[in-house]
């Protein structure tokens, strides 16, 4: 016999311990020692255990200029295939930072275009874990042109799947715009960064002295630029908290978001909620108190918890259901709307309509911030895209108001006036044009200079609209609930929701203000 | 009998009173300030009565102000709990003038008690033994100063009027002697509207332990044993015991004939408390006397079955004593653990805020109080009792303004050792979020050897805790224990999560049985076998623990038993674990796979941001003033600011050499936690 069954078999493995090896001991050393963990060892920490099934995993690249003939790891710098979290069919590729500086070369590009293909075609998410030095620029342009098909897949399964980026080592360049379209970038502290031009291209053009973690690091994107919708302490924490959020989301647009048992009562009172509004309308308190006492099991997943906290997003579960808050943060900012708690409230709204994740939005909202720097900001266009994406959802929305639902404010958030399903106000409410002060020095200029007289209308406007009766006798407001009994009237609404139907004029997509 | 009564206090007091006077059948009427507004005693009362602005000085202690609420109320008696005007004669007088019984002895005692000076010189001339001190008024700091090396160090300065740890200091020195008096006499102008300062020696190894008297008008008088309170942190108690583990009967029978003659001495009539230093070899002075019902009562309560409020109120309306001395046996031993909004991790700062999460443990009724029908509220019986007396709700705010004592934590057990052990699974059964508390420093105290053996001293906090309180380091058994208590609830959980829908069928997630431990710096590789009624969890060498529970997920509090002992934890979530408190420690907990285990290790330590160059705000609070300003040199402890909080003046100082490079802050300002106040270099 010459080429026997076992030889090949034996080949085989010899073949994968090689391929598994990626650039070798040393490397993995290396990347050790800089604190992050090697592209299979994350695929590992992400996936149930041994569910990972790769692809391609002895592809190489064709390049044969500047002697790149004569290194060919298999697999050329990237892990790609498929596996499940909690049992959930995910696709998933983890560039090797230790194969060529986890380089993209045409084919490392084919072999990322092709899980993601399969992800669209068979509906279910893509995880990308992004640590790569770049382009191969050995390969010249066809490693752009292999950027460039990611990026047209990347848009194309836009909506139609879930698409999360891990940013755990550096992705600079081109590159970044591959996870700048997916729903979600994550970042590990203190060892990954992400910028367009790295801090040498900045001295050379502007002077600016700068170091890669002040330009793009976690704190940056986090902070600043709300590139990033999360960071977390390590490898490890990042990759169990990324299998936290995929339980939280459908496998495609096709899906209702997954249903998990739930060990709390749907009914739960909560008398604290109560008290939760202080008695002075100027005193702030912690809206995500409220949000934590809604939830099923105080279980919060949030989102872009660090920039524009004055708006909070993120996901909960109500009867073991996906809902998705958004909600005013009185405590920053006195919750106002601008230019940022906008955007970033905006494309969170659409992440959910987009895979049918009902809304559930809770206002104390007291009007858009003013100030030249909004106004030069364009605080317009963006205020307008959280209208938009409210305006435009179709998925199930229940709204709470739980104090001020100010002017423009309070019609952008989520109002009966753009289709929310459910207004609930709790007693406390105040749905009114503006502040009793300020409609006073409006309505009564003639009085400006007598303050008693001035305090005499001020009271007269907070008896009539300080409250949330005039709105309830419009139907702006359906119900005047009991703090208390929130989560349960919350659960009840979206429970009479679950069949919500809305049929929309075609279009070929919609126009929203970008 | 009274038709209604009015509580001229706030808090578990005015709650406490509240229960009596009910069960007595009395209409109560509440007092509250604006900051209490939907505070408890108010919610509990029959009337509420509105008496001004937020801080004491606009409102509970206005005099006039109570006696407005008084007549528009029609209450025909007063009970004025502790603190505020609990023992002040003008009060009592004002009463008298009024027409409405006071509960609370004959303002002629008050004013003979209430004074520290006056009553040591009542006492001495009742041949009571008195503690060496200069009972004169002192004029300015220099005089205290020479005072205090007359006397020699230790000195205790002392407000005249005061009471509560307030306008209270220690001075080992000449520096701290005149830093004291300046610091006592405004703290005394502040809280008691009264500067008047006294000096005298302080004892060293002391015990405080106190004598509960009661009297009526017709001259009868009894004692009720006495009450340990020498677990104290800057002579503000904490933990309170009756009987005291120190004393034998004949030195109880000498120390309570004294304070009940003493009492007599100056026609006491109601309840009322004898507080005594005793030396290593019982020998005892005469403290002060409290002229009012007492805030640790509860003890007393707990092994003698008398419930003190209504023999207050029944001593107000004229009657007899019904009890006499020889009715009087103690039975099984009482615990109280004072609740306080302190951050035991911050020097004990005051803390205010809303209570985001307030459960107290179950209450429990047995002992005496039980026994003799006196027992307040609707609690269920049981071997051991457990009794809170609280003024704060779940959703209620703890505001500056007041003491931030907000509940009183009581066990009761036929023996020391079990009423301990039953107040350590209290505490662990305690959830209070929102504020810092001082509930793990309490836990540790239980467990704490000198504690358990009853062999303390005042001393034993400063002592034992010299650099503050930096959480408890559990011993390995403990570990163990809660390393299989986690191992079974993250196994439940992880369970849980593989049976979210959408799954591939026949390709389900196999949560496995092997699992690693990593929490306090320990790690440990073990295996769960589960059943229905709980797990077996294999800790390797043939360990084996069994754990029970009817812990889910999400619930904040896990009450399991592990081994053949019961296991509280509170619960808390981070990414991979739990974080977990019990027993006054508070520490994460990972459960890994053994895959994840292996690849944690490779992930760096990182180490916390550097504020050692700063001085961060420990507790909200006013800046009353600066003491360096920008380009200073400040010596370690030397004084930099002084905030106020809770009228409690309290100094920062540097932690160790710098230069003053940049002050954020200027008097007057109102400053959050974390705060930072100055920089140095």
């Amino acid at each position: 016999m010459g080429f026997g069954m076992k030889d090949i078999l034996e080949q085989l493995e010899d073949r994968r311990a090689a391929a598994r090896l990626g650039g070798g001991q040393k490397r993995i050393d290396a990347q050790h020692g800089r604190g992050k963990l090697t592209a299979r060892e994350r695929v590992d920490l992400l996936l149930d255990e041994d569910s990972f099934e790769e692809f391609d995993m002895f592809v190489t690249h064709r390049c044969t200029d500047f002697g790149m003939e004569a290194q060919k790891p298999a697999g050329d710098g990237v892990v790609t295939g498929w596996g499940t979290i909690n049992g959930r069919l995910v696709y998933v590729f983890s560039q090797d930072f230790t194969v060529l500086g986890g380089s993209v070369s045409e084919t490392h590009a084919k072999k990322i275009c092709k899980i993601m293909d399969m992800a669209v075609q068979n509906g279910a998410p893509v995880i990308g874990i992004n640590d790569s030095g770049g382009a191969r620029i050995q390969e010249g342009v066809d490693s752009l042109a292999g950027y460039g098909d990611v990026f047209k897949r990347n848009i194309t399964a836009s909506g139609v799947v879930p698409q999360i980026s891990m940013i755990m080592g550096p992705c600079a360049g081109g590159a970044v715009y591959s996870p700048a379209m997916t729903d979600f970038i994550f970042m590990v502290k203190d060892s990954s960064y992400m910028f367009v031009t790295g801090p040498d291209v900045v001295k050379t053009v502007t002077n600016e002295h700068v170091s890669a973690e002040e330009l793009g690091g976690a704190t940056t994107h986090t902070r600043k630029s709300s590139v990033a919708d999360g960071a977390f302490e390590n490898d490890v924490e990042a990759l169990a908290e990324v299998r936290r959020l995929v339980d939280f989301l459908p496998a495609n647009n096709r899906e209702k978001p997954p249903v998990r048992p739930f060990f709390d009562d749907p009914d739960r009172i909560e008398p604290s909620l109560d008290t939760l509004v202080p008695a002075n309308p100027n005193t702030p308190y912690d809206m995500k108190e409220l949000i934590l006492k809604l939830a099923d099991e105080g279980d919060f997943y949030e989102i872009q918890a660090e920039f524009a906290k004055n708006i909070i997003t993120g996901f909960i579960r109500l009867e073991g259901r996906t809902v998705g808050v958004v909600a005013n943060q009185p405590l920053v900012l006195a919750g106002c709307l601008d230019i940022d708690s906008s955007r970033k409230a905006a494309r969170f709204v659409r992440f959910c309509d987009a895979f049918e994740i009902p809304i559930l939005t809770l206002i104390d909202v007291p009007g858009f911030l003013p100030g030249t720097s909004q106004e030069y900001g364009g605080v317009i266009k963006h205020g307008a895209k959280l209208l938009y994406a409210f305006g435009e959802a179709t998925v199930p929305m229940v709204t709470v108001i739980t104090r001020k639902a100010y002017g423009g404010a309070y019609v952008v958030m989520s109002s009966k006036h753009l289709r929310a399903d459910f207004n609930y106000a709790w007693p406390s409410a105040e749905v009114a044009v503006m502040g009793a002060k300020g409609a006073t020095e409006i309505i009564h200029r003639a009085d400006l200079g007598d303050p008693e007289k001035l305090a005499k209308h001020t009271a007269d406007y907070e008896e009539r609209f300080a409250n949330p009766f005039v709105a309830s006798e419009r139907g702006f407001v359906d119900e005047v609930i009991q703090p208390r009994s929130t989560r349960k009237r919350v659960a009840r609404a979206f429970a009479s929701l679950r069949n919500k139907s809305v049929q929309l004029p075609w279009k070929k997509h919609d126009n929203i203000p970008l | 009998m009274f038709n209604k009564i009015l509580i001229a206090n706030r808090g578990e007091i005015a709650c406490r009173v509240i229960k009596t006077a009910r069960k007595m059948g009395i209409t109560t009427v509440a007092v509250y300030s604006d900051a209490d507004k939907q505070a408890l005693h108010v919610q509990m009362a029959d009337e509420a009565v509105h008496i001004g602005p937020p801080p004491a000085n606009q409102s509970y202690i206005v005099i006039d102000k109570v006696m407005e609420a008084i007549k528009s109320s029609g209450a025909q008696a007063v009970h004025p709990g502790y603190g505020f005007l609990s023992e002040n004669a003008r009060f009592a007088e004002a009463l008298e003038a009024a027409g409405v019984a006071f509960v609370g002895p004959p303002k002629g005692a008050i004013e003979k008690m209430g004074d520290k000076i006056t009553s040591k010189k009542i006492a001495q001339e009742a041949g009571v033994s008195t503690v060496p001190g200069h009972m004169g008024l002192i004029a300015d700091a220099e005089e205290a100063v020479k005072i205090s090396a007359e006397i020699g160090y230790p000195v205790m300065l002392k407000a005249s009027a005061g009471g509560g740890g307030k306008g209270m200091r220690i001075a080992w020195n000449d520096d701290e002697a005149r830093e004291g008096f300046q610091s006592s006499k405004n703290e005394a102008a502040n809280s008691f509207g009264d500067d008047r300062i006294f000096i005298e020696k302080f004892v060293t190894q002391p015990r405080h332990i106190e004598i509960q008297v009661l009297c009526d008008s017709h001259g009868n008088g009894i004692y009720l044993g006495e009450r340990e309170c020498s677990i104290q942190r800057r002579n503000q108690k904490v933990v309170e015991e009756a009987p005291s583990p120190f004393l034998d009967e004949a030195t109880r029978k000498a120390m309570g004939e004294q304070a009940v003659a003493l009492a007599q001495a100056v026609g006491y009539a109601s309840a009322g408390t004898v507080e005594f230093i005793v030396d290593g070899d019982k020998n005892f002075y005469f403290l002060e006397m409290n002229t009012r019902l007492q805030v640790e009562h509860p003890v007393t309560e707990l092994i003698t079955g008398v419930d003190l409020v209504e023999q207050m109120i029944r001593v107000a309306n004229g009657e007899k004593l019904t009890i006499t001395q020889d009715d009087v046996t103690l039975t099984g031993w009482a615990i109280e653990n004072r609740l306080y909004a302190e951050d035991p991790y911050r020097g004990f700062l005051p803390s205010i805020g809303r209570l985001t999460r307030y459960r107290p443990p179950a209450e429990v009724a047995a002992g005496p109080l039980l026994d003799q029908g006196t027992w307040q509220g609707e609690a269920p019986a049981g071997d051991t009792a457990v009794r809170n007396d609280t003024g704060v709700y779940e959703g209620g705010e703890i505001s500056m303004y007041y003491d931030p004592m907000i509940a009183k934590l009581c066990t009761w057990a036929p023996t020391r050792a079990e009423a301990i052990e039953r107040m350590r699974v209290a505490l662990d059964s305690f959830e209070v979020e929102g504020i810092g508390h001082n509930l793990p420093f309490l836990s540790a105290v239980m467990d704490h050897p000198k504690f358990v053996s009853g062999d303390m001293t005042t001393a034993f906090i400063a002592e034992e805790y010299p650099e503050g309180f930096e959480g408890v380091v559990l011993p390995e058994p403990e570990l163990r224990r809660i390393a299989a208590a986690c191992a079974a609830m993250h196994r439940v959980a992880e369970i849980r999560r593989a049976r979210v829908s959408g799954r591939m069928d026949n390709h389900a997630r196999k949560v496995g049985r092997e699992w690693n431990v990593h929490l306090q710096g320990a790690s440990y590789d073990l295996s769960i076998d589960a059943d229905p009624s709980g797990a077996t969890v294999h800790l390797g060498e043939g360990e084996n623990l069994r754990v029970t529970g009817d812990w889910t997920p999400g619930d904040q509090l896990a009450e399991m038993r592990v081994g053949d002992a019961p296991l509280v934890l509170k619960v808390g979530k981070i990414s991979g674990g739990f974080r977990i408190r019990t027993r006054g420690a508070d520490i994460k907990v990972h459960v890994r796979t053994p895959r994840q285990a292996e690849l944690a290790r490779k992930m760096p330590e990182k180490l916390p941001p550097d504020t050692s160059k700063m001085l961060l705000c420990p507790m909200p609070g006013l800046v009353v003033k600066l003491d360096v300003a920008v380009g200073d040199e400040v010596q370690e402890g030397q004084a930099l600011c002084t905030i106020e909080a809770m009228k409690m003046e309290n100094i920062l100082r540097a932690e160790r050499r710098g230069t003053v490079t940049k002050v954020n802050a200027t008097a007057g300002d109102s400053l959050a936690v974390d705060d930072i106040i100055m920089e140095f270099e």
